[in-house]
């Protein structure tokens, strides 16, 4: 076995498998959206966060501007505080609301952004004050039951 | 002045409490070819290794110049072993190598002499076994005999001061005998070197060794030059030099009375 | 119970405990010789041939093996996948199964077992053989370090091309399955990769992956190594030298598999 076909054999060896390495991270995984690029951070209090996970997304028009970076609890207005890393790109104005939805019927759950009117922008650590929680399906039968009862009752 | 250049000192040695050899006491002096004989499992080969450094002596001492063999570091180990060449019994060539290459690895190892001086020295080594125009035959191609040729040339590749010899006439024909023996010689007297011979096969060995040492159950049982064992009279070496059948070393293993073996089953 | 059941019980129970100190004493040997590799690895890095040879004789010619055994495993989830999918209404999601069945499990595992069975085994023949010839030992007596210059080259060979060979099982996989799913069964080509990169996620899944494959390729190719360097150096201890690598390996990577797991999905 001489040095120069080993060599060419060890070489295409490791060429296609950095290109299939390469094609599982682009292809199949999701390393082509802006995660790498650079971000500012807001935060925004929701009552009720349903199914939302840290690395959710974070869209606007449909598109994903960011990413949820943390969830917390705060223990002195019993909310939930996310931490959002916005795409440095993109300005949203201060009276943007902050909505959580539901992709498909039961897919996971991402914040949508609707941006307001105001001519000031958020800032690197800015609130966002207008939210809107999580719709939670049994809230919503039990709301449908309780209205329907009251409607025959009439 | 002889000094001698391997010495062994009371050596014991054993595996889990059953010693091997107990109490050795050899010396082999510059420039002489000395043999190591002795019955299948008296340990002779052990003695190689035990000079060579691969095991570690329970009592006593391996002395190769001054220097006590099992007391060296691991970098001090290194350098006393470039001073051996080592013949193993099968030959132990690099299967995944030529013969060429067989013969240049201790050479590559060791130096950092160039292509070409390499090629010479390989040349050299392969001509003086008679076997330079097989140098790129793979070692997988090689006759019994040409195989233990090749490693014999690489053994000697960095022209040693110890030549140690594992059984090199093991399964040899009378030819390739011939030549091992002669080649023996005439490297341990080219290269001004000791060769110690470990073998069973007295006829060969007696006829160009300079000394013998008989090992048996863990003792130098007898020592001398070839003539002085084939007039001894010690029961132990007339057998072993005549090859009798029966003796100190004895035909029947271990067993209770014919008669009583054989009429013994019949009456279950 | 009679003095002969209780001699027999006894003679089990010895019999165990053994066994038991017996493997513990092997970890302990297959511990040191791990040691040794890593400490003797300096001549891999100066002679890096040595290396590339072993990644050849370990990768390059798994290569058909796993590319072969990978489009077939691809497909068969595809075919498997499509038929409880489509039961509710979710045969587009079928990227997704395939992509993280493999990426995640199948890619790392599956490709340690395939490697296990023939690069482990052409290892552990090797150095077996080379023990038994005492080649090893020819090499300690011309002060040749035999772990420096034959085992150090073949752990880094097997521990590089493992997860090399594991990213190609996962890719062909994928492609395989996306074969099955879109030309032959006519899910929607786009939804296929869509579906797929909303779901698949770089850092938990394919990178997790990548770390299982190393991980798999230290244990199985260090096993190998250290059943061909203990083995008893005749033909029969060779050849049971070889069973019990596929074993040992195949138990650690699937033992290994379930720890990781757990600790990458909590």
């Amino acid at each position: 076995m001489d040095r120069t076909k080993i060599d060419l054999w060890v070489g295409i060896f490791a060429a296609i498998s950095v290109a299939a390495l390469l094609g599982l991270a682009m292809k199949v995984g999701n390393l082509t959206t802006t995660n790498i690029g650079d971000t500012y951070t807001v935060t925004a209090a929701f009552q009720n966060i349903g199914g939302l996970k840290p690395r959710s997304p974070v869209k606007s028009a449909g598109v994903v501007v960011g990413r949820v970076d943390s969830i917390q609890f705060d223990g002195a207005t019993y909310e939930a505080l996310v931490t959002l890393k916005l795409d440095k790109r993109y300005q949203f104005p201060t009276d943007t609301f902050a909505n959580i939805y539901t992709a498909g019927l039961l897919g996971e759950q991402y914040i949508g952004l609707e941006p307001g009117g105001e001519e000031e922008f958020l800032k690197e650590n800015d609130r966002i004050m207008q939210t809107q929680d999580a719709v939670v399906l049994e809230k919503m039968i039990s709301q449908f039951l309780y209205s329907k009862a009251t409607e025959s009752n009439d | 002045m002889t000094d001698n250049i391997v010495e062994i000192d009371n050596l014991s040695f054993g595996y889990k409490g059953r010693l091997l050899h107990k109490g050795i006491n050899m010396v082999f002096p510059r420039g002489k070819i000395v043999a190591i004989m002795g019955g299948s499992g008296s340990g002779k080969t052990t003695i190689l290794r035990l000079i060579g450094g691969q095991l570690k002596p329970v009592k006593g001492e391996v002395r190769v110049g001054d220097q006590v063999v099992h007391e060296q570091s691991r970098n001090e180990l290194q350098l006393l072993r470039r001073k051996m060449g080592m013949l193993f019994q099968q030959g132990a060539l690099f299967t995944d190598l030529s013969v060429y290459e067989n013969v240049a690895f201790p050479i590559r190892e060791h130096t950092d002499l160039p292509e070409s001086m390499i090629r010479d020295l390989v040349m050299m080594k392969l001509n003086a076994v008679g076997l330079r125009g097989a140098r790129d035959l793979m070692a997988t191609e090689l006759s019994g005999g040409m195989a233990r040729r090749v490693a014999l040339a690489r053994a000697v590749a960095l022209d040693p001061e110890i030549i140690m010899y594992d059984e090199p006439f093991a399964g040899l024909d009378p030819i390739s005998m011939g030549v091992v023996c002669n080649l023996i010689r005439n490297l341990n007297d080219a290269l001004g070197a000791t060769s110690l011979v470990v073998t069973h096969d007295v006829k060969e060995a007696f006829a160009f060794v300079d000394y013998v040492y008989f090992i048996a159950d863990g003792v130098v049982a007898a020592e001398g030059t070839p003539a002085e064992l084939r007039e001894s009279t010690l029961p132990f070496v007339h057998q072993f030099v005549h090859g009798e059948v029966d003796g100190p070393v004895p035909f029947h293993y271990a067993a209770p009375d014919y008669r009583q073996d054989m009429l013994g089953e019949r009456n279950d | 119970m009679t003095k002969r059941t209780g001699a027999k019980l006894t003679a089990v129970l010895q019999s165990i405990g053994h066994r038991l100190i017996d493997q513990f004493w092997r970890l302990g040997s297959a511990s040191r010789l791990f040691a040794y590799t890593l400490l003797s690895s300096g001549e891999s890095l100066r002679r890096p041939f040595l290396v590339i040879r072993e990644i050849y004789f370990t990768g390059v010619l798994s290569l058909i093996i796993i590319l072969v055994s990978a489009f077939f495993v691809g497909m068969v989830l595809a075919l498997q996948g499509y038929n409880t999918l489509q039961k509710y209404g979710s045969s587009e999601a079928i990227g997704v199964l395939v992509a993280l069945s493999l990426v995640r499990e199948l890619g790392p595992v599956v490709t340690a077992l395939l490697f296990a069975g023939r690069a482990g085994t052409a290892i552990t023949a090797e150095i077996g053989l080379m023990k038994a010839t005492e080649q090893l030992a020819a090499m300690e007596m011309m002060a040749v370090s035999p772990i420096a210059r034959v085992v150090a080259p073949r752990f880094w060979g097997g521990v590089i091309s493992m997860p090399l060979l594991a990213g190609l099982f996962s890719m062909v996989g994928i492609l395989g399955g996306y074969l099955v799913a879109v030309p032959l069964i006519g899910v929607d080509g786009g939804a296929f990769w869509s579906q797929m990169q909303d779901a698949v996620d770089f850092r938990e899944d394919i990178v997790n992956g990548f770390i299982k494959s190393c991980v798999f390729g230290v244990a199985c190719t260090m096993i190998a190594l250290f059943e061909g360097y203990d083995a008893p150096p005749t033909a029969e201890g060779v050849s049971r030298a070889t069973t019990r690598t596929v074993v040992n390996s195949s138990l650690a990577v699937l033992g290994l598999d379930f720890v990781m797991t757990s600790f990458m999905i909590s």
